[in-house]
């Protein structure tokens, strides 16, 4: 059964170096499809085998942990690669559709391994090889960032590479460090040895260095320039896939390393986390109600959904990390599903200004509706995913007695609608400015099926998680309580 | 030797932030190849330097004869070595790609030929 962790590394593998070698259009599509599908299903087993809340453990070439390498997979790393597996199928359904990505020479191989890397930081058991998954992911970001290399992407992958850079050297240095002070980079070693030796300066220090990288990787508050300025210029497909899944691997490695490793000082350092991630919520919804284009606004409420997501990991009690789960899945679909739209929106009138579009919903109701269903459900309405995620979200932060921040959380809603209703009367529901009208805009092309497909499918998700939420909560209940269990992770991966 | 190994990394962190944050694109590329050295130093300081021995394993024994380094820490650095070395590449290429698209020379200048 733990064979299975090394499927969604491999799978990706396998695909982006066939993809490397097959130059036809119609063999890279079904290439890319089929890995991206086959990822999604081994996502798919791992949440089967771990549904349970039990451990997948693998020691890779028979060297048993705490030398070896260690593949784990616990239920929220499972859900993780599940998810981000779909939203590579989807986004290259997307792909086949548009803009000649298939035929380009770098987006169908590099996408593959943008996925590679995504599932092996999921799956890492040790906290170097996190750090060479987290390079393989962005060595990937940093070439899809500049598929079409115009002045705006080279200029926003400049600022990206150089503050990543950065990032990595600190999260090295803290490897250094703890490899320095402990003798291992094994996480549950890490974690046992820890607390056998209270929080010293050494600890103390490689734990802030790696909240600060992986603040930067999750765009953080303060961290967060370079996402504003990086997102919103690639191909909307690069877009897309970076908007689901790049900076939620940043999250998951900050949930990873502070419910497993950093847990001795947790009046500090999850209080830290607290203060960062209300500051975020609250910087990144009013930095988006600033901005002028579809995907700039979207781009920086990225920002503050992050707040929300960390926001469970500083508050620190199963229902919040459950919350997390929730909110994590809710937002990779919702995100995704909304770059999609606007990529849409761009097709149809060749511009994705607010000042220059109008008029969308009197001629394409349809896909001004699927628009509508994905804002609310992002700024939090009933009954939609967002809803759901919120609610728990909230609810746990006040059970946890965090009342300052679940009314921050609450009033940041309110501004989320406030600049999803903003697009939607921009874009869809006043009339268009002349010249931007049906048919004079530079580059109108009909929408087919490789765009309605995962805009669907990802709208129809979020549906169906706010009509009938029981399942994902009773999951993510599952996976939280699993992550509260220290000894659990620790016994399953070293065998006593 | 510690003390050493500590100034020497101390020297080339100093340099490398300092040219992370001029304005030249050049010295960005310089500052990220300078830091990324800094960093495997040490890594190989923290682990613990030694002079003695080499961590193989002799002929016949079945284990490690007990004065010898520790072998991890250079596997770690070997790996980040070519880690830093693609990376420093690719901002290279990059770099002179984004000059070659906007004739930018001022990173602060960057913003304005932007989206």
């Amino acid at each position: 059964m733990s064979g299975w962790l090394a499927a969604p590394i491999l799978i990706p593998l396998a695909a982006a170096a066939l993809l490397v070698l097959v130059r036809g259009r119609r063999w890279r599509g079904i290439l890319a499809l089929a890995g991206a599908a086959a990822h999604c299903g081994s996502g798919l087993v791992l949440v089967a085998a771990c549904a349970g809340g039990g451990h997948l453990v693998l020691a890779v070439g028979g060297w048993p942990a705490p030398y070896g390498i260690a593949l784990v997979a616990d239920l929220f790393a499972a859900i993780m690669v599940a998810v981000t597996g779909l939203l590579g199928l989807l986004v290259g359904v997307y792909a086949l559709g548009t803009d000649d990505l298939m035929a380009d020479a770098v987006f169908p191989p590099l996408a593959q391994v943008l996925l590679m890397g995504a599932g092996g930081a999921f799956l890492a058991g040790d906290l170097f090889n996190l750090y060479v998954w987290f390079e393989v992911l962005l060595i990937a970001s940093f070439v899809l960032l500049t598929v079409g290399r115009r002045p705006a992407q080279l200029a926003g992958a400049v600022k990206y590479v150089a503050i990543n850079f950065l990032a990595s050297a600190m999260f090295l240095t803290a490897c250094g460090l703890l490899y320095g002070k402990t003798g291992t980079l094994n996480l549950a070693d890490l974690a046992r040895k820890i607390p056998a030796d209270p929080a010293t300066g050494v600890v103390l220090t490689s734990a802030s260095l790696l909240l600060a990288a992986f603040g930067i990787k999750a765009a953080l508050f303060p961290f967060f320039n370079w996402l504003p300025a990086a997102y919103p210029t690639p191909p909307v497909a690069v877009s897309a896939l970076f908007a689901g899944v790049l900076t939620k691997v940043g999250v998951y490695a900050l949930i990873r390393l502070f419910t497993l490793v950093f847990v001795q000082d947790v009046g500090r350092t999850h209080a830290l986390i607290l203060v960062l991630s209300v500051a975020t919520m609250i910087t990144g919804v009013l930095g988006a109600a600033a901005q002028g284009g579809l995907r700039r606004i979207l781009a920086v409420h990225i920002v503050s959904q992050i707040g929300y997501m960390t926001l469970g990991l500083g508050v620190w009690t199963p229902a919040a990390l459950a919350a997390v789960m929730v909110y994590m899945v809710h937002n990779m679909v919702v995100k995704t599903n909304l770059f999609l739209v606007v990529g849409a929106v761009k097709r149809l009138r060749g511009t994705e200004e607010l000042a220059r579009l109008g008029g969308l919903w009197r001629e394409h109701p349809g896909l001004s509706g699927l628009f509508l269903v994905s804002a609310l459900s992002l700024a939090g309405l009933p009954p939609l995913s967002g809803f759901v995620a919120k609610f728990v979200v909230i609810r746990a932060c006040f059970l946890a007695g965090h009342w300052l921040a679940g009314a921050v959380a609450l009033g940041v809603g309110l501004l989320t609608l406030f600049s999803m209703v903003k697009i939607w009367l921009e874009a869809f529901w006043k009339e268009s400015p002349d010249g931007a009208a049906a048919g004079a805009g530079p580059a109108v092309r009909p929408l087919g099926a490789p765009v309605w497909v995962p805009v669907l499918v990802l709208t129809a998700i979020t549906v169906a998680v706010g009509l009938y939420p029981e399942p994902l909560l009773e999951l993510a209940q599952r996976a939280g309580d699993q992550l509260m269990d220290r000894a659990g992770y620790i016994r399953a991966v070293l065998g006593e | 030797m510690e003390l050493v190994m500590a100034v020497i990394i101390g020297a080339l962190t100093g340099v490398a932030v300092y040219l992370l944050l001029r304005r030249s694109p050049v010295r960005l590329v310089l500052g990220i190849a300078l830091l990324g050295n800094a960093i495997n130093l040490l890594i190989f300081t923290a682990a613990g330097l030694s002079a003695r021995g080499v961590p193989i394993v002799a002929e016949g024994a079945a284990a490690l004869a007990p004065p010898h380094p520790d072998p991890l820490p250079q596997a770690l650095v070997l790996t980040a070595i070519v880690i830093g070395f693609g990376i420093t590449a690719f901002a290279l290429v990059l770099l002179w790609r984004m000059h070659h698209a906007t004739g930018v020379e001022d990173l602060d200048r960057l913003e304005e030929e932007g989206p």
